[in-house]
This record gives C-alpha cells, sequence and structure tokens, in this order.
C-alpha cells in the first residue's frame, strides 16, 4: 500500500509522541486528576493506532514488536497481582494498601497514594498493549473477494 | 442543567435510529460515534469526568477499529430489509423492555439525589469521607476502583487479558506443527 498521503504520515511522526506522553500523564496522574490506568492505556495505543494507519504495519512494528507488545500485555497483567501479592504478604489482606500504610505521602503530591501509582502504571502497560495487539491481528485480516487467493489472510502472513 | 442533558439524550436516541436505518455502513458507524459521543458529553455534565475520559477515548478507538475491520476491508452497504414478522417481533420487544424501564425508573431515587443519601453508614458515605485519608488518593475515584475495590479492577484486567488471548488465538492462521515447516516468521515466543 503505497498510497498513503505524504501529509498524513508526516503529521502523525510528530503527532504521536505527543499522544504517547499525554497518555503517559493521564496514566501517571490518574490518582489526582480524572484519568487513571485504563484511559491512560487506551491514549497510548491508540499513538500506536495513528502510526499504524498512517504509516503502516513495518513502521509500527519497528516501534513496537508483535513480540514485545505480547510480553507488555502479559507484564501489565502480572504486575497488577504481584501488587496485589506483596499487600497480601506484608499486610495480609489481599491488594492491602501497604506503602500508604507503612510511609503515607503528602497528599495532593504526585508520590502519593500508595500502590495506586503503581496499579495504574501496571493497567495502563496492560490495557495499552492489548488494544495495540487487538487492532493488529484485526487490521492483518484481510477478505479477499477473488477466488484465486485464500479468502482470509492473518498475522503470520506478510 | 437538566434540560442540556435532554437534549444530549435525544440527539443520543436520533444518532441510534439513524444508525440502524441507513444503508451505508460509514454513515452507521458514524452515528454509533455520534452515540458515543453524546453519552460523553453526558456524563461530563453529570459531573463524572473520569467516565468522560474513558467514554471519549474509547470510542475513538473503537470507532477507529469498525471503520478499519469493516469498511477498510470493502464491506460498504447492508443489503435486505427485515421480513415483516421479524419487525412484530421487534416492536413488541422495544414496547415490553419500554414498560419494564418505566416500572423500574420510578423506583429510583429522585434525580441529583443519590443512594448513599438515603442509607445510613452505606459504605460510599465511608468511602468519600475517610478515602483521602486512608489511601492518599486525592481522586476518590481512583482510591474506590484500586483501593477499596481493587479486587474488581484485577478481574477486569483479567477479563481483557482473556479477550485478547481469546482473539490472537482465533486470528492466526498456523497451528504450532505447520510453524516448523515454515521459515523463519515472526516472534512468536
Amino acid at each position: 500500500m503505497n498510497n498513503r498521503s505524504l501529509i498524513v504520515s508526516r503529521v502523525s511522526r510528530w503527532v504521536a509522541p505527543l499522544i504517547f506522553v499525554f497518555g503517559i500523564y493521564v496514566a501517571l496522574y490518574g490518582h489526582l486528576s480524572p484519568g487513571g490506568g485504563f484511559p491512560g492505556g487506551v491514549i497510548l495505543s491508540s499513538a500506536f493506532i495513528l502510526t499504524l494507519l498512517a504509516r503502516g504495519r513495518e513502521a509500527t512494528l519497528k516501534r513496537l514488536p508483535f513480540g514485545v507488545a505480547k510480553k507488555l500485555d502479559a507484564v501489565g497483567a502480572l504486575l497488577f497481582l504481584c501488587i496485589a501479592l506483596v499487600g497480601l504478604a506484608v499486610t495480609g489482606v489481599f491488594f492491602a494498601n501497604f506503602i500508604q500504610q507503612r510511609l503515607p505521602g503528602e497528599p495532593l503530591r504526585l508520590f502519593s497514594g500508595g500502590t495506586i501509582m503503581p496499579a495504574n502504571i501496571a493497567i495502563g502497560l496492560k490495557v495499552a498493549a492489548s488494544l495495540f495487539l487487538v487492532m493488529f491481528a484485526l487490521s492483518a485480516l484481510r477478505i479477499s473477494t477473488d477466488e484465486k487467493d485464500e479468502p482470509i489472510r492473518t498475522l503470520e502472513d506478510k | 442543567m437538566e434540560l442540556l442533558l435532554i437534549f444530549m439524550l435525544l440527539f443520543m436516541i436520533l444518532a441510534g435510529i439513524v444508525a440502524l436505518w441507513t444503508d451505508e455502513l460509514l454513515s452507521a458507524v458514524i452515528a454509533v460515534g455520534a452515540v458515543g459521543i453524546g453519552t460523553s458529553v453526558a456524563f461530563l455534565l453529570l459531573g463524572a469526568p473520569d467516565l468522560a475520559i474513558t467514554q471519549i477515548v474509547v470510542e475513538v478507538v473503537a470507532l477507529v477499529l469498525l471503520i478499519k475491520v469493516t469498511i477498510g476491508v470493502g464491506v460498504r452497504t447492508t443489503s435486505g430489509t427485515p421480513s415483516p414478522k421479524r419487525l412484530r417481533l421487534a416492536a413488541a420487544v422495544s414496547v415490553l423492555l419500554l414498560l419494564v424501564m418505566v416500572r423500574s425508573f420510578t423506583g429510583l431515587p429522585e434525580f441529583g439525589s443519590p443512594v448513599m443519601e438515603r442509607v445510613d453508614d452505606a459504605p460510599s458515605i465511608v468511602y468519600l469521607e475517610e478515602g483521602l485519608e486512608r489511601t492518599g488518593s486525592a481522586n476518590q475515584v481512583m482510591s474506590v476502583l484500586l483501593d477499596f475495590r481493587a479486587y474488581d479492577t484485577l478481574g477486569e484486567a483479567t477479563v481483557i487479558f482473556t479477550a485478547v488471548f481469546g482473539a490472537l488465538v482465533l486470528l492466526r492462521k498456523k497451528g504450532k506443527k505447520d510453524r516448523e515447516d515454515a521459515d523463519g516468521g515472526e516472534d512468536e515466543e
């Protein structure tokens, strides 16, 4: 597909990093302002989706390889579970906010809220990787009306 | 503000009807997007910016996905009209649903007076009063989502994880045996 607009691909080069940074902000400041891990992760993945739409699969995979996205998905989910299990180990309560109980931060500062910020980061990672994977898997799907072609081509075909 | 909300709801109903009746898939997808944006604005009017942000962001990504996987692969219009029998059934179900909704919505508390104000020692009162002190989170929504009710969020994360897992398994083409013969391919493990 070489019919992509030069303007779109150039502008996406500038806009995608800004979207990426905004996604990190929304996820990181979830305990202070509206937002949180889920919308932050969706915004992060939308930066990659913009790259995918504007500049194609090769350019996107160079920035976030498929295998790395799969690993990030798993790491995000496991990190969230680990936060819960560490709470269980330290205080004896599943999902206990052990950081806030042991060394409470000053309210309304970035480092406050204990486990809420790490949990937001974990969920952000997870959601960003999952949505990117779904978008990538579905965009790799081609339904051909040509009889000779295989009707559906999937991920492994280039 | 209630007037604005009613206007948004009417707008959403109108967009929903357009999405159902148009034959062009692109118009239908755009109309569904309009419903989503209407929902987001309604959340904003009701004072729930967390939900509004989530709604608008998910809506935009879902819209792009829908356009990419339906119109992007060459499916442009829907064809065929539903049979009269089916229309009658749909009308009957709609009327039934409307009756159920009227019955259940009359039992709801007054607009603007949440349940937690009517019930003493409801957990939501405790969450709001002691949230900042006990979790240190200035955003009370997050203190509920990731501290008081983090177990629910874990379940939600599991649902997303399983859904993505299922989608990736279904959309791959070759099984493990076939892939050993193929040269190179993508990095899988």
